[in-house]
């Protein structure tokens, strides 16, 4: 399904750059995001744009549309349509958005306008541009919600946003983007916002409509299973420059550059899975009887109070998490697994049932006990921008739970900090740094340090690499295996990605709607899934390769196909 | 299923390895968020202008004519009548004499004299000392009154954020004027009268920032290391001192100087009404209230004060508005100033 670039005299681009350049202005220096990059992207065409944070892939879309800071200096040409709009006048510009080259954002809950309807927002654009009005209008995006996928589109064509769920409103984002036939879309980072199996009928949404519309995509995504479900070339962007560009087979099987190698080998993939079903799982493991259970939960329930409605977020889960293990809690969003999370933090109170941190129910305990319970818990949060204090140096931030704790002197805190530093490879000398001066990754190892500093029995990771670039994710997996190994910590890793969960987990537990619907060892349910939803799930986790992708995504048309039948 | 950790080739370095490098190279110093916001200020000019005139405004006040029992160099004193010398007319000049004026001259007088014959330099430079006695203590009861209850509010919600709020609300309906004009009657019954009364401005105008503070940690409350420092077993009273407050020191300098700025119009109004400093003590509203008839013939009798009140307020405000352009690191001002530069050297 690969299709060869076609040579730039036979058709015209939908979009290509030249020579692009873009630097900011900023209070301090001059940063070169992108330095001299050239593309195109052919109607009907999927190109997409890999990269790490930081590596120029948004701000050269952004460039195409015209909407940079006022900050920023472009050189060289952006051709859209055949007009370069670097340098364009505004009003020119503005004429051009919509009915030349659309945008389909990352995230849809801020995309839209929460006080118009739908409606109003789809009919905008066909005005603006008098492409038609009124009545007219209103047909034309009723027909476009149709083709996104949007069903009963007459009467909820009058709703809100609020009305839709987080993937209809992208696939209303989309009917926006294709509503004047733009000969090109940006889509910057479609489907990150989404769980995977949204994301997985995103992505069947887009590949369907370029075919059918015959509009050129250029792809921004640092999620390389998207590319290779979606794009027929890839083009890799490493500080601001293309370091490789070729169809999607050539970049991800055969990559030439040593960025495209290693990035990616730092991609966690999925075992193959099963999904007939025909795997013959290994042996129970035997119960040993001197097992030490650290984390225990039986019946737990666990509810939000909302203004005096209680909300139930985990209904009736148990589980069993042994010394020196870890146990992953995979779900989507609102599956409640974070809910847990909380609750063994002590953030959040039990409802009923038993949870119980070596043997100890948190659920009867006064403060006083409780607080002695915290000092064997670490914890490690998503964002690692807001998970440490930006007012106290990194030194301060590591021995915090000494100092909570009263444990140590000031000089053997600062040597346990030291130590800290040394195990998750950072240097010494950050411990007078701040937050602010760290990237993302290196404050993620900050926090591991941080969560143990008291030796904990027990780690709770609550999706500690997801917000991480895919090297830096291999990096701090990495480190907490070591670390795991060497301290015999257990571990709880929440999180939505089941390659990681497969990459790092023993055990695993499959939730959804604040149950669990299957769990036991990762070996068994994630590679021969008893339960439907965990072979949904599992369908829809994208595969960075793409002859493996497609077959993935006929098996995963298969597996819906059959469950509508039954329905 | 290992990640393979491959050497490192050639010129591809992957973002993990790139931002470990540098920060190995990253040379010693480090720029705490105080250090910067510090820099950030100190390149706001009109604050800066403002930070001088008002150092210099308070120590001309206090060194002048000197506080609690310890002399001043200006020889006179404020309560001392004496002879009226041509008119009371002000003798302090300021044209040079090279542009034919007397040259920079103090004069015995140099804000002249008011119909008593009382020096009116000492007057106004004790009004002053009054103003920013009142001005700083009603800014240190106000932010701690108000970054409290504003913490307290924010951080347990629920009924106690509902009875601390309805009191601000109780408070911010109460016309300000009315209330401390009455705390202000029982204020000046006391030993220190500025002192008790700038405690009674400082307890009725804190509502501002308690609300703004209540916001701020609303938000502050549900970030992350909150949560972390709750889940390793940190009291309340650290969780609010250590990790909310002094990220909400933004919200909290920047309202402190436009509270003393309030203060300031506060006491004055009050001193003009009668309500708050009484003679024969002096304060700046005092002296314009008792001399707003003296306008036509003795006009240097408001001026004076006048423009010290002016000068003060403005000053405070402006120092707010580089603070608060110091905190918040959205500003551009800096780039765009830059940029302008290099258009113009091409």
């Amino acid at each position: 399904m690969s299709i060869s670039a076609p040579s730039a005299e036979s058709r015209a681009t939908a979009l290509s750059f030249e020579n692009l350049t873009v630097s900011f202005e900023t209070e301090f220096s001059e940063v070169h995001a992108v330095k001299g990059i050239s593309l195109e992207v052919y109607p009907g065409e999927v190109v997409a744009l890999v990269g790490e944070s930081g590596s120029g892939k948004s701000v050269t879309s952004t460039a195409a549309i015209g909407l940079l800071p006022s900050n920023a200096n472009i050189s060289g040409k952006a051709f859209v349509g055949g007009v370069n709009v670097v340098g364009l006048a505004e009003n020119k510009m503005r004429k051009m958005r919509a009915t030349e080259i659309a945008m389909v954002f990352q995230e849809p809950m801020t995309a839209l306008n929460p006080v118009l309807t739908v409606e109003r927002q789809l009919t905008e654009s066909l005005e603006l541009h008098g492409l038609a009005y009124g009545k007219e209008a209103t047909a034309r995006a009723i027909e476009l919600l149709k083709l996104v996928g949007i069903p009963d589109p007459h009467k909820r064509i009058k709703q809100y946003p609020h009305q839709f769920s987080g993937g209809q409103r992208q696939r209303i984002v989309i009917a926006m983007a294709i509503s004047c036939d733009p000969k090109v879309i940006i889509a910057d980072e479609p489907t990150t916002a989404l769980d995977v199996t949204v994301q997985a009928e995103i992505l069947d949404l887009l590949r369907e409509l370029k075919d059918k519309l015959n509009t050129g995509i250029l792809l921004i995504t640092h999620n390389m299973g998207v590319v290779a479900d979606l794009a027929d070339r890839v083009a890799v962007m490493f500080h601001g420059s293309l370091v490789e560009t070729g169809t999607v087979d050539q970049v991800l099987n055969r990559p030439q550059h040593d960025y495209t190698k290693k990035l990616l080998a730092s991609v966690p993939r999925l075992a193959a899975v099963d999904v007939t079903g025909t795997w013959t799982p290994a042996p129970p493991d035997p119960v040993s009887l001197d097992r030490e259970l650290v984390l225990e939960a039986k019946n737990l329930v666990l509810e939000y109070d909302m203004r005096g409605t209680k909300f139930r977020a985990v209904d009736d889960l148990s589980f069993e998490l042994e010394r020196g293990k870890i146990l992953g809690i995979v779900g989507e969003s609102g599956s409640g697994k974070s809910t847990v999370a909380k609750a063994v933090l002590g953030l959040l109170p039990v409802a009923s049932g038993v949870l119980a941190v070596q043997g100890t129910n948190l659920a009867s305990l006064r403060p006083k006990e409780s607080r002695a319970i915290r000092s064997k818990i670490g914890v490690i949060f998503q964002d690692p921008a807001a998970s440490l204090n930006p007012r106290f140096p990194i030194g301060d931030c590591i021995t915090e739970p000494m100092v909570v704790h009263k444990v140590g002197t000031r000089a053997e805190r600062i040597k346990r900090a030291e130590e800290l530093l040394d195990a998750v490879h950072l240097p010494r000398t950050v411990i007078n740094r701040y937050p602010h001066e760290l990237s993302g990754g290196q404050r993620q190892r900050i926090c591991i340090a941080r969560a143990l500093t008291l030796d904990p029995e027990l780690l709770i990771a609550d999706e500690p690499t997801s917000a991480l670039d895919v090297s830096v994710q291999a990096a701090v997996l990495e480190m907490i295996q070591e670390l795991q190994s060497r301290y015999e910590f257990a571990c709880l890793f929440v999180s939505h990605d089941l390659a990681v969960v497969d990459l790092l987990a023993h055990h695993v537990v499959v939730m959804k709607d604040g149950k669990a619907v299957e769990q036991g060892r990762v070996s068994d349910v994630l590679h021969s899934p008893q339960h439907d939803y965990t072979r949904k799930l599992l369908a829809a986790a994208p595969v960075p390769e793409p002859r493996e992708q497609a077959e993935r995504r006929e098996a995963r048309r298969l597996l819906l196909s059959a469950e509508a039948q039954q329905n | 299923m290992t990640i393979e950790k491959e050497p490192v080739e050639g010129a591809a370095v992957l973002l993990a390895e790139a931002e470990d490098a540098a920060l190995a190279r990253k040379d010693s110093t480090s720029l705490s968020q105080g250090q910067l916001i510090r820099r950030r200020f100190i390149a706001h000019r009109a604050a800066m202008i403002s930070t001088v005139l008002l150092v210099f405004i308070a120590l001309m006040a206090f060194t002048s004519i000197g506080y609690a029992g310890i002399p001043g160099w200006w020889g006179k004193d404020y309560t001392m009548a004496g002879t009226v010398i041509n008119g009371g007319h002000p003798t302090l000049s300021l044209l040079p004499s090279w542009l034919g004026g007397p040259g920079l001259a103090w004069g015995e007088h140099p804000f002249g004299q008011d119909s008593t014959g009382k020096d009116y330099f000492a007057l106004v430079m004790r009004g002053t000392q009054q103003s920013i006695i009142i001005a700083v203590v009603v800014g240190f009861v106000a932010t701690v009154i108000g970054a409290i209850i504003g913490a307290v509010a924010g951080y347990y919600r629920g009924w106690v954020d509902a009875v601390l709020m309805r009191l601000t609300d109780l408070f911010i309906v109460i016309p300000l004027l009315v209330l401390a004009a009455v705390l202000g009657q029982i204020a000046g019954r006391s030993g220190n009268p500025t002192v008790v009364l700038a405690l009674v401005l400082g307890l009725v105008t804190w509502t501002g920032l308690a609300r703004l503070v209540r916001g701020e940690v609303l938000s502050l409350r549900e970030r992350e290391y909150v949560a972390a420092a709750q889940a390793m077993g940190a009291t309340t009273r650290r969780v609010i001192l250590k990790h909310l407050l002094p990220n909400t020191i933004g919200v909290i300098v920047v309202n402190a100087t436009f509270a003393i700025a309030g203060a300031i119009l506060l006491e004055t109004s009050l001193s003009y009404l009668g309500f708050g400093v009484k003679a024969p003590d002096s304060s700046l509203g005092l002296l314009i209230s008792q001399y707003q008839n003296a306008f036509t013939n003795r006009p240097w009798l408001f001026w004076w004060p006048g423009m010290i009140i002016l000068t003060i307020a403005l000053s405070v405000n402006f120092l707010g508005d580089g603070l608060r352009d110091a905190f918040d690191p959205r500003q551009t001002r800096k780039a765009k100033r830059r940029k302008k530069k290099v258009e113009v050297s091409e």
